[in-house]
């Protein structure tokens, strides 16, 4: 399996990334998720801190993870960190497979784990006013349904 | 010990890392420690299902034993994605 991950400030080219991950000539499907900055009321921008090496060290071990419960052929997982505005791009999973059912599952699984495991924090501007973005009890919910 | 602070835990404590010699073996024992140090340590530790932390880069609990080679960080519940 191919791993790519990735912790950057610039942008990320979404074909590029899947084509990437189609070069090895068994992949036969790539599942993907792209995450935005939504647009919410007066937001300007979103500041994206996290925890260098640790970060790279946790999405190792989700990927892993994912390895021995699905047979996938590569992964490329991309967070941007920094200032970041409405609109922009945040994160990308993508999972490469031989079949589509591998390739749908671990992508999932790997945005609820990351969501719930990486150690990356947001912080909101909007106006003057400053404040950190607090933690989904829903997104808990949503790594735990894969533990059973 | 290598301390490490991120998000409104380091903005509340007023600095992203300090080296330490606590004479402390658990995580919970060195949030006690710092707790002591300055109403901002207190302030920060004041309500602990806020607080998660790692030690060597790796999510622990309170009672995770430490000693002095190790790096511990404390951040809130992380909201990437």
């Amino acid at each position: 399996m191919q791993t790519r991950i990735r912790i950057q400030r610039e942008d990320f080219d979404l074909n590029k990334e899947v084509a990437d991950l189609t070069t090895d000539g068994e992949t036969g499907a790539v599942s993907s998720f792209t995450g935005h900055v939504r647009r919410e009321g007066d937001l300007s921008t979103l500041t994206l801190e996290h925890y260098p090496h640790m970060t790279e060290a946790e999405i190792t071990r989700l990927v892993a993870e994912a390895g021995t419960r699905w047979p996938l052929t590569g992964v490329t997982v991309i967070h941007r960190v920094g200032s970041l505005r409405p609109g922009d791009r945040i994160v990308l999973v993508a999972v490469a497979s031989q079949h589509r059912h591998a390739a749908f599952q671990a992508c999932e699984f790997l945005m609820d784990y990351l969501k719930t495991h990486a150690p990356f924090w947001k912080e909101e501007a909007r106006g003057e006013q400053h404040h950190w973005v607090e933690h989904r009890h829903s997104d808990d919910d949503a790594a735990k349904r894969w533990e059973s | 010990m290598n301390l490490l602070y991120f998000a409104w835990v380091r903005q509340k404590i007023g600095k992203s890392e300090e080296q330490l010699a606590p004479p402390v073996s658990d995580v919970g024992a060195l949030i006690g420690h710092l707790k002591n140090l300055g109403p901002n340590y207190a302030d920060a530790f004041a309500d602990l299902s806020r607080i998660r932390v790692a030690v060597n880069q790796r999510h622990a609990g309170l009672d995770a034993k430490i000693g002095p080679q190790d790096e511990v960080a404390f951040f809130p519940p992380v909201t990437g994605g």
